[in-house]
């Protein structure tokens, strides 16, 4: 650790691996559901147990992201943060709310409270009162690190990373504008998910992956600095008309079909380049950094996203498909590999670099989070090759013959056993990382290594 | 490559280019909203009823089992056009009176079977929730979905 203020990030990574920890394990209890649907289905309805499952995956990717900034800005501006005290504050506000949301869904306070009460709209079902303390926690954080980086040495990196991030927050503002016309509503609730996804997020994915990269192999700043502004230029300029992909079929004109069709197809193009980028440069790389762990992760993290946002995306993105697709089990299973890869592995990509580091156990051979890595991306693979025959099945029967949905629900039990099998293995190796982050002490050293 | 761009040239593309795609975004957003209010929607028929059934819809969290338009969880059918597929788009008596015993039979309690939980909504909510329905069925959604199925 060169700056003291980096410290913070320890405790950002921490609280991320707990809400982490709760995500898998409400999406292994709802993925029960689809197998024995009468499983505590009073106690825990099934819109319960998933909001609980999405919200703390936005949750601790965010605390991820911010745990990320607070560690690679120091080193990028190469100073200490702003304030670390503030830092603390941001941490405790979120936690406080993320709570406070989780209560008010298990047990439905408050219902129809304006600013107690659930608030119902897909990810952004917080309470009011939640989402005005996410925007606090939110400008204290852009505070603390633009003053970080405006004091500071300028890289591409952190132009790029608060870019993303300022990006991030002022997009959640839309959180708060809510008409009572369900089209409007939609259109603006996608400048958000869309926006977010597959926008400024990726900002930070590549940004946080530049870094990972600039540290892991050794390779010149200006090369990886260059091709960061590249792969963003093409993210953008594909993603934000790309959310015309959202456009089609709810209210909007017709004209989004063909704008939607060809920007999202093209938003291929930036995963394809992360993904490439990452393999040249560690090609062309000639440090041999001992965290082998975190390069596993961030290969991964590229190659992962390439093909669940990228490809999967891909497959249901033109509007004659989707047409048929829209709304299906094919949705899900998009959902799951592209989250997983682009987000969930950046994040556990940096977490695994920078932990031992933090916590002063560097260098060390991390077997346990390799292990982890097979795990988890297995599952994750199966997971979306079961819902992807899942989806084809229902898109055929439902939106081609006309048959009823609960109909095919019943017939496509066998896919949701597999399905939780393989979400079962993606439990297993997400405990695993976060053993293997926090207990061992000493790990396998191979012969030639340290 | 090196020689073809350096690192400044891409920083400008990258923030050029940005700025463009959002300011077409920004002109399309702004003609889609028009469109929404003039064409797409019925914002004559949309009444407090509607408005209130849309509030209900969203503090029992329904779009996390549903799908409406195709977006939620997928976990329960779509009622985007569910009104029609009732085959009551055309009377809100009847949508009201199919919706009113929908939503007290609930929990079926059938064994295997994916379970709706009761909400103990009252009329007047059960009301705007039927009303909310039957807006969204005239939405125009390109034709979407294929079928009734939904």
């Amino acid at each position: 650790m060169k700056y003291q203020s980096q410290k913070v990030a320890y405790w950002y990574f921490l609280a991320a691996m707990a809400v982490f920890a709760v995500q898998v394990l409400g999406g292994l209890w709802a993925g029960w559901i689809y197998v024995n649907p009468n499983f505590f289905s009073e106690l825990a309805p099934f819109n319960v147990v998933r909001m609980i499952h999405t919200n703390a995956l936005i949750v601790w990717l965010l605390l991820g992201f911010f745990g990320a900034a607070y560690f690679l800005i120091p080193e990028e501006a190469e100073r200490e943060l702003q304030s670390p005290f503030l830092a603390y504050v941001q941490l405790g506000i979120l936690l406080l709310g993320t709570a406070g949301a989780v209560v008010t869904y298990a047990f439905d306070l408050f219902n129809g409270n304006w600013l107690l009460g659930m608030e119902g709209r897909e990810f952004i079902e917080q309470p009011v009162w939640v989402k005005l303390g996410i925007v606090v926690a939110a400008l204290i954080f852009l505070y603390n690190i633009s003053l970080t980086v405006l004091k500071g040495r300028k890289t591409a990196i952190t132009n790029v990373l608060l870019l993303g991030l300022w990006g991030l927050v002022l997009l959640f503002l839309f959180a708060f504008y809510n008409p009572a016309n369900l089209a409007l509503d939609k259109m603006f609730w996608w400048y958000i998910v869309h926006l977010w996804v597959e926008g400024t997020w990726e900002l930070v994915m590549a940004s946080i992956l530049a870094f990972l990269l600039l540290k892991l192999t050794g390779v010149d700043r200006e090369i990886v600095e260059k091709w960061l502004y590249i792969i963003v230029a093409t993210a953008l300029f594909s993603g934000i008309l790309g959310t015309g992909h959202h456009y089609y079929w709810i209210g909007t004109p017709g004209y989004w079909q063909w704008v939607g069709s060809i920007f999202s197809a093209l938003e291929v193009v930036p995963f394809f380049a992360m993904m490439s980028f990452s393999f040249v440069m560690v090609w062309k790389g000639k440090r041999d950094h001992p965290n082998k762990a975190a390069l596993l992760w961030a290969l991964g993290a590229a190659t992962v996203a390439f093909f669940g946002a990228g490809v999967w995306g891909f497959l249901h993105t033109l509007h004659g498909v989707n047409y048929y697709t829209h709304g299906t089990q094919i949705t899900a299973a998009h959902g799951h590999l592209a989250f997983f890869g682009a987000y969930v592995s950046v994040n556990l990509a940096i977490i695994t670099y920078a932990m031992p580091i933090l916590s002063g156990r560097d260098p060390y051979n991390q077997v346990l989070n390799m292990a982890s890595f097979w795990l988890m991306t297995g599952g994750m693979a199966f997971m979306t090759f079961v819902l992807t025959f899942a989806g084809t099945v229902q898109t055929h029967l439902q939106r081609v013959m006309g048959e009823n949905f609960m109909e095919i629900a019943e017939g496509l039990h066998l896919f949701y056993l597999m399905r939780w099998g393989a979400g079962a293995a993606v439990v297993t190796g997400a405990l695993l990382f976060i053993y293997a982050m926090l207990v061992p002490r000493r790990e396998v050293i191979s012969k030639n290594g340290q | 490559m090196r020689e073809v761009m350096t690192k400044t040239m891409a920083r400008n593309v990258f923030y050029g280019g940005t700025l463009f795609f959002i300011a077409i975004f920004l002109v399309l957003s702004v003609q889609s909203v028009g469109h929404i209010v003039k064409n797409s929607t019925n914002t004559a028929t949309l009444t407090e009823e509607v408005e209130l059934g849309k509030r209900v819809w969203e503090r029992h969290s329904c779009v996390n089992c549903h799908t409406i338009l195709g977006e939620g969880a997928y976990f329960a059918p779509e009622l985007g056009n569910v009104m029609s597929r009732w085959d009551v788009m055309d009377d809100p008596e009847g949508a009201f009176d199919v919706l009113k015993g929908w939503m007290e039979a609930q929990p079926s309690g059938i064994e295997g079977r994916r379970q709706m939980p009761q909400f103990n909504l009252s009329d007047e909510e059960i009301k705007g929730l039927a009303e909310f329905f039957l807006w969204v069925g005239t939405i125009d959604t390109q034709g979407w979905p294929p079928n009734d199925a939904g």
